[in-house]
């Protein structure tokens, strides 16, 4: 038996049974961590060896019967822009390479009161900006499916651990799709919640209103499963609703009958690849022969939901930026004369360029003579965006989408240009703009053997309804015993 | 949308960001680029519509005026790249 | 054209510190004075992924000061971020109010009976206050502090309806007497908890249209806010005297030389790029809210003239002199309620506590002792146990050393000789030394008697009861 291709459900069934224990688990992952990490790259900060030490101190707790959480002894990654205290949170940046964290997100507070382990700190876009994890200061994370590949980002290295299974889950964030689109281009399940359903204390922000922690995991239930631990209120989230508690895993029931998905028309047309149209038309069949009752339907608001993410996410992530000044943490410039400099040259040399890209572009569409045509605008748009979604919602519990009009493209092939770049996240980003939960799940591969995924959306704080729409496809394609990663490619 | 030199500059200051002489081209074509597109949302007929301001309808979010402690006050000052009798050291700021 | 034909044009912008317990966005205490960097956390530090939580005194507070200077309560009010860059202001950012401040179209009165005047509030609105910096006294660089960064503020914001210094000094000084009544606010100005950014301006008297301003920031004393008025108007009017025109510009005033500089121009003007704070949400204040606020709020000033007249008896000066701060007026109260003597309380604290405080360049809010010593003191004294002229004393007493002035009359050996043997030794030794007083009295002149009288009080230091003076040298002179 190989552990590290088990789900989180079946390893805690495997530890109720007594079959394996939690320091079983954990060496297995470190060894597949020593055997694939070279070539995936997907951790910034790997704590393989303070992991075997806690989970054999976690499996003497659960010996002694002082611990008795379900999730005791789980391994985790987590994505490094979510704070952990004592640990590294470098949100990939030159500017933070050695910043420690000096307290714990509400997530991970919530984690390690389970007793689980963190196995490392994930890699990824810096600050979160990038759909490659190519932009990454430290280093390119390698899609397990074919190393040549990207993983899709910004939660790169989250995804492409699960895919590699050097971490049986882990938690990413998704401000324009950096769950969903990797979790398309990696053959595994992301989910972002509805804005507020999870707490952003600690994540370290890129666009407030937009920015969400969610789960990528092997399959629907786990997802379910570590979605029941992270949502909630937080008293430290002014953004966190304030609504009673759910179990997500009581919401899976194989069964879809009688549930109403739209297709928005517009993301079938040109732009999107041919190979993930079919397979996205494909699952639509299997919808149907579900039982679910199949409308097209209209949702013209891409391209504008697409501007006025751009323009929210730059104008928010440049004020969220610039208290990386030099001063209090992260990097400050060798060279300065005077306190101006001191903040210039740190700023100028700490950030990447693409951060530095949407700093300047944030920045202008706030600043004075552009802030109505553009920021202001936006809002307006933003409003629009959302109404549209509404009138969807009033006759639909589902929409479906792809979440990528691609899967995962070459390493460097879209370096050159930010624009083409930015399009590309058209599925995801206005699931964002008005704060919905939305979940990728595989729904195939293509030619080259890439994996598709499939997104479903749904209305706020209806994640129920989209993990049982999830779930009960995921039981129909069984995707994972069909398909997993090759490790093919690659220079070496 | 045209985006002068002068204007990429005053935008790098106010940023505060460096843009060196070579660079100035290259965000100039990337900003136009960007902002070409993001114009769209001028296009948009949203005439009487509201601006969105969070993205929830949530409100009146309050803390209760009560103290709590920071227990560890020494983590916050341990990443300063230079501090001095537990302050933050800078340049001299007239 | 001379100074006569010139009217100053004086707006100030009020920054009050609000005395809640914590800061206005994370649970860290604001109590001033703490070792650098104790009264912090992870969300006042702007450590990366901390986030602001709005507390609900500061609302109430805002509204407080709001209701007391009757504006509008904004309904539905937000936070915005003013985007700026400097040491002392951790996240690059002030969350402060941008377009939705919670009160907005206020006013207020000062000036003497008979020829008040009302100032406009355009808007009061909450913020956070910046860190501090420090000057390293022991080497190089300065040193940040961000013990205050976070302390909450209300700004508020005058019409530019103030015509001298002498106006804008009374709007300060009403404007702290009705923070303080209404305790949002302990306003002291020494410690910056008050301080105020003045705009100047001058323009020909009839004239429609303002003349161009300029802004002395970060004003905390009442007496560098009236030098600096009056020493920019006169700048600014001997400039377009000449004909030169005003910049509006910020300017530093210098206390020592009693000038004003033109900061160093920068390379851009400032941009603030205002937006909406997204870490937060909207404020919704209800009727209900505002009313039961409205309900609550302290007695204000006015109310307390009025009931100093019809209560206690006092002048119509006395009670607004009394008035006037929040701290004596409290004093009188809170003495009151211990020695009932209104008149004398009264007299006290505007005629000496006033004197003392004004030789010392003190605000009430400083006089160091309790309303209990003053009681005590007052008691004293119309028990006979020391006499006013060691009253006086007394109260010198009390600014330096305060404590029990039974203790003080005790220690310093104060305490009125009223026993009859003792003072007849001083009549008969003082009438036996001033034969020719005896020969004046019995010729009639009665001022020989007050003569007596100031010799026996030499003889004793001020100690002897005076009243018992007076008759037992009435009697001796008579026999």
């Amino acid at each position: 038996m190989d552990i590290t291709k088990l789900t989180v459900h079946e390893l805690q069934e495997k530890l109720k049974s007594k079959e394996i224990t939690v320091v079983d688990i954990t060496k297995a992952y470190v060894e597949n961590i020593e055997k694939h990490e070279k070539e995936v790259q997907a951790f910034i900060t790997p704590l393989t060896k303070e992991a075997v030490e806690q989970a054999k101190e976690i499996q003497e707790k659960i010996e002694k019967g002082e611990v008795n959480s379900s999730l005791a002894g789980i391994p985790i990654g987590i994505k490094d822009n979510i704070c952990t205290k004592g640990v590294k949170t470098t949100c990939a940046s030159k500017m933070l390479e050695n910043f420690i964290a000096p307290y714990n997100a509400t997530v991970m507070e919530k984690i390690n009161a389970q007793n689980m382990i963190n196995l490392g700190k994930m890699n990824m876009d810096e600050f979160a900006m990038g759909s490659s994890t190519e932009h990454s200061y430290f280093q390119k994370t390698h899609n397990p499916w074919n190393l040549n590949t990207v993983p899709g980002g910004s939660s790169g290295g989250s995804a492409a651990a699960v895919a590699a299974d050097l971490v049986p889950w882990a938690l990413g964030s998704d401000t324009g799709g950096s769950i969903r689109q990797p979790a398309s281009f990696c053959g595994v399940v992301g989910l972002k919640p509805t804005y507020g359903l999870v707490s952003r204390y600690g994540l370290v922000a890129f666009a407030s209103s937009l920015d969400q922690i969610g789960t990528i995991t092997k399959d629907v239930t786990d997802s379910a499963i570590l979605l029941n631990l992270i949502a909630g209120h937080d008293k430290k989230d002014s953004t966190s609703e304030n609504k009673e508690k759910v179990d997500y895993t009581k919401a899976l029931k194989n069964n879809v009958k009688g549930l109403k998905i739209g297709i928005p028309k517009e993301y079938f047309g040109e732009g999107i690849n041919s190979e993930v149209k079919k397979s996205i038309e494909q699952s639509i069949e299997i919808y149907k022969k579900l039982g679910v009752t199949v409308e097209e339907c209209s949702l013209d608001i891409a391209n504008y939901a697409l501007a006025t993410y751009y323009i929210i996410a730059c104008a928010e992530a440049s004020s969220n930026l610039g208290r990386f000044d030099g001063i209090r943490y992260g990097y400050r410039a060798q060279n300065y004369s005077d306190l101006k400099e001191l903040f210039r040259n740190s700023r100028s040399e700490g950030f990447g360029e693409e951060v530095k890209r949407r700093i300047i572009l944030g920045t202008y569409v706030l600043s004075s003579g552009y802030y109505d045509a553009y920021y202001k605008k936006a809002q307006q748009v933003r409003t629009f965006v959302k109404r549209e979604y509404d009138k969807l919602f009033a006759k639909y519990d589902i929409l479906l989408t792809p979440a990528s009009p691609t899967t995962a493209f070459e390493i460097g092939a879209k370096d050159s240009n930010p624009l083409e770049m930015y399009l590309a996240d058209i599925c995801t980003v206005p699931v964002n703009v008005a704060g919905l939960p939305g979940i990728s799940i595989p729904c195939g591969i293509d030619s080259k053997g890439m994996p598709i995924g499939m997104q479903l959306i749904g209305n706020k704080f209806a994640e129920e309804t989209l993990l049982n729409a999830a779930y009960t496809f995921e039981q129909e394609i069984k995707f994972r015993e069909n398909y997993e990663p090759t490790f093919k490619g690659g220079a070496n | 949308m045209q985006v002068s030199k002068e204007e990429i500059l005053h935008i790098a200051r106010l940023a505060d960001l460096n843009i060196k002489e070579d660079e100035i081209d290259k965000y100039i074509l990337n900003l136009q680029d960007i902002l070409n597109f993001a114009n769209i949302v001028n296009k948009a007929s949203v005439e009487g519509l509201e601006e969105t301001i969070g993205t929830n309808d949530s409100y009146n979010v309050f803390r209760k005026d009560e103290i709590q402690l920071f227990e560890d006050n020494k983590s916050l000052l341990q990443n300063a790249p230079e501090q001095e009798r537990n302050m933050f050291k800078i340049p001299k700021v007239l | 054209m001379s100074k006569e034909d010139y009217e100053i044009v004086v707006g100030l912008e009020v920054h009050a510190e609000l005395s809640t317990k914590t800061k206005i966005f994370c649970s860290c205490p604001t109590e001033f004075g703490a070792e650098p960097n104790t009264h912090v956390c992870p969300v006042c530090m702007a450590m990366p992924g901390a986030l602001p939580v709005l507390n609900e005194k500061v609302v109430e507070y805002a509204v407080k000061a709001g209701l007391a200077t009757n504006c509008t309560i904004t309904r539905q009010s937000k936070n915005d971020r003013k985007n700026y860059f400097y040491p002392d202001l951790p996240k690059s950012y002030q969350i402060s109010q941008f377009d939705k401040p919670l009160c907005e179209h206020g006013q207020i009165t000062i000036g003497e009976e008979g020829e008040e005047k009302t100032i406009g509030i355009t808007r009061i609105h909450i913020e956070e206050d910046a860190g501090k910096l420090n000057h390293n006294e022991f080497g190089s660089g300065s040193l940040v502090d961000l013990n205050r960064a976070g302390v909450p503020l209300i700004e508020i914001v005058s019409e530019p309806d103030m015509r001298s210094s002498k106006e804008a000094e009374s709007y300060l000084r009403k404007i702290k007497s009705i923070l303080e009544y209404i305790e949002v606010s302990d306003c002291k100005m020494q410690e910056g908890s008050l301080r105020a950014d003045v705009n100047v301006s001058v323009r020909k008297k009839g004239a429609k249209e303002f003349g161009t301003r300029t802004e002395m920031k970060n004003m905390n004393s009442f007496r560098s806010i009236v030098r600096a008025i009056e020493y920019e108007a006169q700048r600014q009017i001997e400039v377009l005297e000449e004909g030169g025109k005003i910049n509006q510009e910020t300017l530093r005033w210098d206390d020592v030389s009693g000038k004003t500089f033109s900061m160093r121009d920068k390379e851009d003007a400032q941009d603030y790029r205002y937006f909406p704070e997204p870490d937060l949400v909207a404020i919704k204040l209800s009727e209900e809210y505002i009313q039961n606020i409205q309900n609550h709020l302290p007695e204000l000033p006015e109310s307390r003239k009025k009931r100093y007249l019809e209560e206690h008896g006092l002048t119509k000066k006395e009670a607004k002199m009394l008035t006037a701060s929040k701290y004596m007026s409290n004093m009188f109260e809170d003495t009151l309620a211990i020695c009932k003597n209104s008149k004398a309380v009264a007299n006290w604290l505007l005629s000496d506590v006033s004197r003392i405080l004004n030789e010392k360049e003190l605000e009430p809010e400083q006089i160091p002792f309790t309303a209990e010593n003053l009681a005590k003191m007052v008691i004293l004294i119309d028990k006979g146990t020391i006499s006013s002229a060691i009253g006086k004393k007394v109260l010198e007493e009390l600014f330096e050393a305060p404590k029990d002035p039974e203790e003080i009359i005790k220690e310093k050996g104060w305490i009125q000789i009223s026993d009859e043997g003792a003072i007849k030794e001083v009549v008969l030794k003082i009438l036996e030394n001033n034969p020719q007083s005896i020969i004046d009295f019995k010729a009639g002149k009665d001022r020989a008697l007050g003569f007596l009288v100031g010799q026996a009080m030499k003889e004793t230091k001020g100690k002897a009861n005076p009243k018992m003076l007076n008759e037992m040298f009435l009697e001796e002179l008579k026999k």
